[in-house]
């Protein structure tokens, strides 16, 4: 019992820390979302390899780091809605009420 | 030291170890001249004798063996338990019928002084406006009392205190007609007060503090002004009605002052009431006593009392009698009292508790009325959840109350400040609190106030009024808990919070108040001290000094001491900054210092010693010239506490920069050396060390030797205690400051005076070892002409009969060996290691090892090669010595034959070092790590020095043995040979074992493994090939305990292969270690995700995350926990290097086509 708390209390605490980790419950959302913000911002921080890019698509490396940059925001679209939320929004249907 | 001399003592030595040994041989039979054992039809008498009859635990039978006058008749007399039942007082003790009251009791108020009940005349006062709350502007809620209203409120109070005194001193002056009543009354006052007070001494003193404490009573409970002069205690407590009590009295009695203090409800005003109790209370009472805390009714008093049959009979009330409608707690009682046949076994929703008292009831009487949880607002559910965890937490078992105690401080917020202290703090004030529970009440305060933070303000004083009272507890550990909430409770609500609800008590109309905040303030100051490092200190500290300040010329006596103890407080926290702040209180505070006297002055001189610091030079160098007439005045006081305190004084006056060597040389070190090095200061242990702390502080800024003269004469005292005080002195003195400054004459003098009080010391102490020691190894090369006579002193106490003499003449050896290398006695030391080898017979083990470790430092001065005597000689004597079980021994030996073994082993041939390899294998299960570790690394030295073969083949033995202790060393002893060897001598033996069908000893050879290639790092690169295949079988083994072991030794090799080209290797490890990835035991699984990780390392995330990805998303959550245990694992150390190896997701919507840019 106390052993699982501490895995939960380390958990949360390496949560924390690194926004990327995950635990049973993530939705493929959230994984997709940060495997993407990853991608970017590990180009954009080495500056080699943004060069090596601006340099293939023919783009100013400033610039392409904004596009970059940009595309961080919500890359795999907004969040799906969740279920509880669902039920509280949406108003009752014949299915819901099932 | 001449060589007849040593002569002399070695035949006395020589003869000594004859004796022994003849000793021991008449002690130990001789076998062959003695019947054999199995004859023997003789039950052996030493042995099965019956210890319980013959027990020699008790003196007197001692007596009785020793008479051996032949009796006929036996003796009859008392039984053994009988004597001693009087002699220890066992039984006296057990049937005491007062065992449970008074000092003993676990209840607080039975062991509670007059004084320190007083604290049930406090009332939880209503909740204050936050001032410095965030949302202010916002227009949050402002109910509560503001400081200015209190202030006011305080000042009404002084200025009736004031007329109610001048009212009675008029009416005592005046009204002196001899009433008949005045009499009883000072009787009854009188008995009261000697029944109540613990000292009669006292007794007078405390008849005043009532008259003042008492206008808490009229500040609580507004009385009816019906013009009566004279209140009787009819008014007071009409339910209690004691007998004789009946006589109108002017002054009030103690006990029927206490119903203000409890907080009961509906007086209308201040207390808040306990939300359960009025419910509680009400059913008990339907009388024609108005209200529902009314006292008891008349029914039920004639249930109590005896009736007109007995002759007794009930009285007409007085005319002009009207009886108050204060509420009173004692009739709470009766009411539970009445209650107690309603108390249910088992409280709803709570479970089983440890204990439910009458007077819980009360409280949470609540929880049992059976009312329909649904059909509660949310705020009385939480009101009865943040009863029931109370509840649990109080009276629950331990189990019980960690997870009460945990969900009160997770929901501490949700509950918020309010409903939590409104339940909480009038449980503090219940009169029939004990220890535990009072404990666990304020535990609960402490771990909510974390939680709570700013929200805490408004009940700060509340808190403070019940938290006041454990700061003078008589408990220490109450004290130390109190003083950590105040530090916490500060911490929380912020200082300007504290201050502004502090301020009001300080001048508070009673003196119990204004004590235990005065304490309280202390508190706080040095709370603050840890929270702010003293830097953000002081614009607080002026307000903090300030409004205690005007106390430091208080009338009374006591009130001047905590105020003077406070502001020793604040400095001591604020130290070395903030002087400015005290500015204001030095004049009074050096010239009150001047008036006072005793216990007073202690004070005074107590917040100047800890201001003095703060000085710059000028200010210190002045103010501790003046106040140094008092100082020396006070050297000659006889008073404990004033000597402590000016001894403390006078350390921190000396140790302040503008206070010069000159002025303590001129001014203080005569009185000081005169009053206070005197034979009687060295009896008294506390003295003791006060006076050595301050010499040795003193002598920081005078030196050395300004000290050692003064002192020096007293190593030559009669009074030993007095020697041994000059010799730590000494000793201090010389290891802070060297003896650069010790003149040639003083030296003599004091090697001699060390030598002197050396050998006259009657019990063998460390501290004349430690200074002899230091002084020794400060004065080096200066010493060589002393050495002989030291030497000699040494030789001759080495032969002493006494153990601890012999012990500490040893040891005091290994202390200066290394000032006679210095100075070139490599003579004498041979001398010595000469003798020390003789006394290597000693019986008594703490001596052995003294003696042992004598050597060692001998050995490690002088080398292996010039050691006498010689190694070869000296080593199979400490063969058998490693038997010994002493761990001390143990530990010297080991030490010794370590020493031999790394420097030159070759003085030794390599049976004899096999030999000692055996007795090593014991030291492996020592439970010192000392001894373990020494032990293995002497492996180690060995088997360098004559090959592993057949260290390794005693080590691989040992791994049959059952101890785990024993197997586990084994296991680092192998790993140590193999790294000291090379691994290739080790391996193949070692892998050849894992063919034994044993699982202990493939379990061993496994660990062995996994310390080898710990140890081996890189160089594993090269056996990785060979051990596969015996991993691979250990892999997939039945036993989780060898898999677990098996991947441990996987994770030592990776990570010793990280780049060196082995991937193939490490993958296909990786394919037998992944299916133990959903084992469950915590041990087996952390080393198993341990080598998945170290082969991440050694093949790259790359590869590895493949066998990842498959898991992350699982339908079955029992697949999915560990799978993200090892991305996350992955994810924290290689977040960069993941992503190439992302899967490819663009069907998801996923398209990283950056990624695939190709130049």
């Amino acid at each position: 019992m106390a052993d699982k708390l501490r895995t939960q209390q380390e958990l949360e605490r390496l949560q924390a820390k690194y926004v990327g980790t995950g635990h049973p419950d993530t939705t493929s959302w959230e994984w997709r979302t940060n495997i993407v913000r990853d991608t970017y911002s590990s180009i954009v921080g080495h500056p080699s390899q943004l060069a090596y890019m601006s340099l293939a698509l023919n783009e100013p490396s400033a610039k392409l780091r904004a596009q970059l940059l940009r595309k961080m925001v919500q890359p795999c679209g907004p969040p799906p809605p969740r279920e509880d939320q669902e039920m509280y929004m949406a108003p009752p249907t014949p299915r819901a009420q099932e | 030291m001449s060589d007849a001399d040593f002569e002399t003592i070695r035949k006395l030595q020589a003869e000594r170890n004859a004796a022994a040994a003849a000793k021991k041989g008449s002690r130990t039979l001789d076998p062959s001249n003695q019947r054999s054992d199995n004859t023997s039809t003789k039950a052996s008498l030493t042995e099965s004798f019956d210890t319980d009859l013959y027990s020699h635990g008790d003196e007197d039978m001692q007596d009785a063996d020793a008479d051996n006058s032949r009796r006929l008749v036996g003796q009859y007399t008392a039984t053994k338990s009988q004597i001693e039942e009087f002699a220890h007082g066992d039984g006296v003790e057990e049937d005491d019928p007062f065992a449970g009251r008074g000092e003993k009791s676990t209840r607080i108020v039975d062991r509670e002084t007059d004084y320190q009940k007083r604290r049930f005349d406090r009332t939880l006062t209503p909740t204050r406006a936050d001032p410095f709350a965030a949302n202010r502007q916002a227009g949050a809620t402002e109910d509560g009392d503001s400081y200015r209203e209190i202030m006011e409120q305080r000042e009404i109070e002084r200025e009736e205190e004031r007329v109610r005194q001048a009212i009675q001193a008029r009416r005592e002056a005046g009204g002196t007609n001899g009433e008949e009543h005045q009499a009883t009354l000072q009787d009854g006052n009188k008995e009261n007060a000697e029944a109540g007070s613990t000292e009669v001494a006292t007794t007078r003193k405390r008849k005043k503090r009532w008259d003042v404490s008492s206008t808490a009573v009229d500040e609580a409970t507004p009385e009816a002004a019906d013009g009566k002069a004279k209140r009787s205690r009819w008014d007071q407590a009409p339910a209690l009605s004691a007998p004789g009590a009946t006589d109108a009295s002017k002054k009030r009695s103690r006990w029927d002052q206490a119903p203000s203090a409890t907080p009961v409800g509906n007086s209308g005003l201040v207390t808040p009431m306990h939300p359960s109790q009025a419910g509680a209370a009400t059913p008990s009472f339907g009388t024609d006593i108005v209200g529902p805390n009314a006292a008891i009714s008349d029914e039920e008093l004639d249930a109590l009392l005896p009736g007109e049959a007995e002759g007794y009979k009930v009285l007409e009330p007085p005319p002009g009698y009207a009886p108050t409608r204060a509420p009173h707690p004692p009739s709470r009682c009766y009411a539970i009292a009445l209650e107690l046949r309603r108390i249910p076994k088992e409280i709803p929703g709570v479970g089983d508790l440890q204990f439910f008292k009458p007077e819980d009831m009360a409280y949470f009487g609540k929880l049992t009325d059976g009312s329909d949880e649904n059909a509660l607002s949310v705020e009385e559910l939480k009101e009865r959840k943040i009863m029931r965890l109370l509840l649990k937490v109080k009276n629950g078992t331990p189990p019980m109350r960690k997870t009460a105690l945990r969900q009160l401080t997770d929901n501490a917020r949700q509950f918020g400040a309010g409903p939590l202290f409104n339940q909480i703090l009038p449980l503090l004030m219940e009169k029939t609190l004990e220890d535990q529970e009072r404990h666990l009440l304020v535990k609960v305060i402490d771990r909510i106030l974390y939680k709570l933070d700013d929200m805490v303000r408004p009940y700060v004083h509340k808190i403070l009024v019940v938290i006041e009272p454990l700061l003078i507890d008589q408990d220490y550990y109450a004290r130390v808990e109190g003083r950590e909430i105040i530090s916490n409770l500060s911490k929380a609500a912020g200082l300007a919070t504290m201050i502004s609800t502090m301020r009001p008590d300080i001048d508070h109309v009673d003196e119990y108040v204004r004590n235990t905040t005065a304490r309280a303030f202390a508190v706080v100051a040095s709370a603050l001290d840890s929270h702010s490092d003293g830097l953000r200190c002081p614009p607080h500290l002026k307000g903090l000094v300030d409004c205690i300040g005007p106390n430091l010329n208080d009338e009374q006596t006591k009130v001047r001491t905590v105020t003077s103890l406070a502001i020793a407080a604040l400095a001591e926290a604020s130290n070395p900054y903030g002087i400015e702040s005290f500015d204001d209180i030095l004049n009074p505070l050096w010239t009150g210092a001047r008036k006072q006297r005793g216990k007073g002055l202690a004070g005074f001189l107590k917040a100047v010693g800890y201001i003095i610091p703060l000085m710059d030079e000028d200010y210190a160098n002045y103010y501790t010239s003046q106040i140094m007439e008092i100082l020396l005045r006070e050297f000659s006081s006889p008073d404990e506490e004033m000597k402590k305190v000016v001894l403390k004084v006078v350390s921190q006056c000396a140790g302040t920069e503008g206070v010069t060597a000159g002025y303590l040389k001129e001014h203080v070190l005569d009185e000081f050396f005169k009053s206070f090095w005197v034979r009687r200061m060295a009896l008294d242990k506390r003295n003791y060390r006060q006076v050595v702390e301050t010499t040795v502080d003193i002598g920081q800024k005078v030196g050395v030797s300004e000290i050692i003269e003064r002192i020096v004469v007293n190593l030559k005292d009669e009074s030993e205690a007095y020697r041994k005080m000059t010799v730590e002195t000494v000793e201090k003195v010389v290891a802070g400051l060297g003896s650069a400054d010790i003149g040639e004459r003083l030296e003599e003098r004091l090697i001699d005076g060390i030598l002197h009080s050396f050998q006259e010391q009657s019990v063998e102490d460390i501290i004349m070892l430690n200074g002899f020691g230091t002084v020794v190894n400060s004065l080096g090369t200066r010493c060589k002409p002393y050495l002989p006579q030291i030497v000699s002193t040494i030789l001759w106490r080495l032969n002493n009969k006494s153990a601890t003499v012999r012990q500490q003449a040893a040891d005091l050896i290994s202390r200066i060996a290394m000032v006679m290398k210095q100075c070139g006695e490599d003579a004498l030391m041979g001398k010595l290691g000469v003798v020390l080898y003789e006394y290597l017979g000693e019986e008594y083990p703490e001596v052995l090892g003294s003696i042992l470790g004598a050597l060692r430092s001998i050995v490690t001065v002088v080398g292996i090669s010039q050691m006498q005597p010689p190694i070869k000689d000296l080593l199979p004597r400490l063969t058998p010595i490693l038997r010994n079980r002493h761990e001390k021994v143990q530990e010297n030996t080991i030490d010794l034959v370590g020493r031999i073994a790394d420097r030159g082993p070759e003085s030794v041939n390599a049976r004899e070092w096999m030999r000692i390899c055996f007795e090593l294998l014991d030291m492996l299960k020592a439970h010192k790590k000392g001894i373990r570790r020494a032990a293995n690394n002497t492996f180690g030295f060995i088997a360098k020095a004559i090959g592993p073969q057949d260290v390794l083949a005693t080590l691989l033995n040992n791994l049959r043995v059952q101890e785990r202790q024993s197997r586990v060393c084994t296991a680092v002893a192998i790993g140590i040979v193999a790294e000291t060897c090379a691994p290739f001598t080790v391996l193949p033996a070692l892998m050849n074992e894992y063919r034994v069908p044993e699982l202990n000893v493939q379990n061993g050879v496994l660990k062995s493994l996994s310390f080898l290639f710990e140890y081996i790092g890189e160089m594993a690169k090269d056996y990785v090939y060979a051990v596969t295949p015996l991993l691979e079988d250990a892999l997939i083994d039945r036993d989780q305990v060898h898999r677990q072991t098996a991947a441990s030794v996987v994770k030592h090799i990776a990570l010793g292969v990280v780049g060196l080209g082995c991937e193939d290797a490490m993958v296909h490890l990786l394919n037998l270690l992944y299916p133990n990835l959903f084992e469950t035991s915590p041990h087996v699984i952390d080393r198993i995700v341990e080598a998945i990780e170290a082969i991440r390392m050694a093949v790259g995330p790359g590869l590895v995350m493949n066998y990842v990805w498959a898991g992350l998303f699982h339908p079955a959550r029992k697949v999915r926990q560990p799978y993200w245990r090892l991305y996350n694992d992955a994810y924290v150390q290689a977040a960069d290097a993941m992503i190439p190896y992302y899967p490819n997701l663009s069907e998801e919507g996923i398209d990283r086509h950056e990624l695939a840019i190709v130049l």
